[in-house]
């Protein structure tokens, strides 16, 4: 196991290599998919306030339906 | 194409393929990285350290794919106006950027053990390196402009100028002398890699593929769903 860690001595190396690789990864893919959910939230908020505003000027919201 | 050039019809798809990319990215990151560490064996001449290879190589061949990739999407944009276009080359710089960090950034933690320094100022790097300023100045250039038709274009413009950079990266070790080995997987004649060390490294570099695919998925769907906040928000202002 400790031999496994040592990486032939080049553990120092190698094992910052892959971690940078995993963290910087991670951090990309949360900070997408937060972006998305904090996004479609704000949209449907949206949405429903303009809900009631949508009977008087007859205006559809939004583009969604296709 | 066309008809997945329609916003609303590709956020359907988005929706769909997302989670079939994360689990691809997810058992192809993890038999590559169990390849990586034990089937793998290591080098005659650089031992172990020959590991941070299957980081290394995948993480540059993303940083360049990337930004072919975003170069494409903005000469599309420029010519036939596409509307996903342009948003597809502006989710893909963050990415592209990453990539390209961590191929410099492991790679330097790969030359300080093998060739004495952290650094050298050598065509092959250099030119990596310009190709994370170009990432940057891209993602800069986007933000500066109040009108966003402007940034667009004008970071689109910027991408496709600094596509030349691309064949200078690739080449750099042919043309300059460099401390940096020449290709060994894409060239001429086919790979000179052996088997145990190309597949963990071709399985890895699929990985790091998918995995750009399922970010840039979210991307595209966040950014579109900001464009009908922005809709929204100006009915609101305008039409109520």
């Amino acid at each position: 196991m400790a031999e496994f860690f040592s990486m032939g001595g080049y553990g120092a190396y190698v094992w910052p290599s892959y971690a940078m690789t995993a963290v910087i990864m991670a951090v990309l893919l949360v900070a997408s998919l937060r972006g998305l959910k904090t996004t479609e939230a704000t949209f449907e908020r949206l949405k429903g306030e303009m809900a009631p505003a949508k009977q008087n000027t007859q205006e559809t919201a939004d583009g969604d339906e296709a | 194409m066309h008809r997945f050039a329609n916003p609303t019809r590709f956020l359907r798809i988005a929706a769909a393929v997302q989670p079939w990319m994360a689990g691809l990215t997810i058992v192809l990151l993890g038999v590559g990285l169990y390849m990586s560490f034990f089937t793998a064996p290591p080098d005659y001449q650089q031992g172990e350290s020959v590991r941070i290879m299957y980081v290394h190589v995948p993480a540059a061949w993303m940083g360049m794919f990337c930004y072919a990739a975003m170069a494409v999407a903005s000469a599309v944009a420029l010519i036939w106006k596409h509307p996903l276009a342009d948003v597809a080359a502006k989710a893909t710089a963050p990415v592209g950027a990453a990539f390209t960090f961590l191929s410099l950034a492991t790679g330097s933690l790969w030359g300080k053990p093998m060739w004495g320094t952290w650094w050298v100022w050598d065509a092959r790097l250099t030119s990596m390196l310009i190709l994370l300023f170009l990432y940057i100045g891209y993602m800069a250039l986007q933000g500066a402009f109040d009108d966003r038709a402007r940034g667009a274009k004008a970071s689109a413009i910027l991408a496709l100028v600094g596509a030349v950079n691309l064949p200078i990266i690739k080449f750099s070790v042919n043309w300059w002398n460099t401390l940096h080995q020449p290709a060994s997987v894409i060239k001429m004649g086919g790979p000179s890699i052996d088997a145990s060390m190309l597949w963990p490294l071709l399985i890895m570099a699929v990985g790091f593929k998918t995995y750009y695919v399922w970010v840039l998925l979210v991307r595209i769907r966040q950014e579109l769903t900001a464009n009908k906040v922005r809709i929204l928000r100006l009915k609101q202002v305008h039409g109520g």
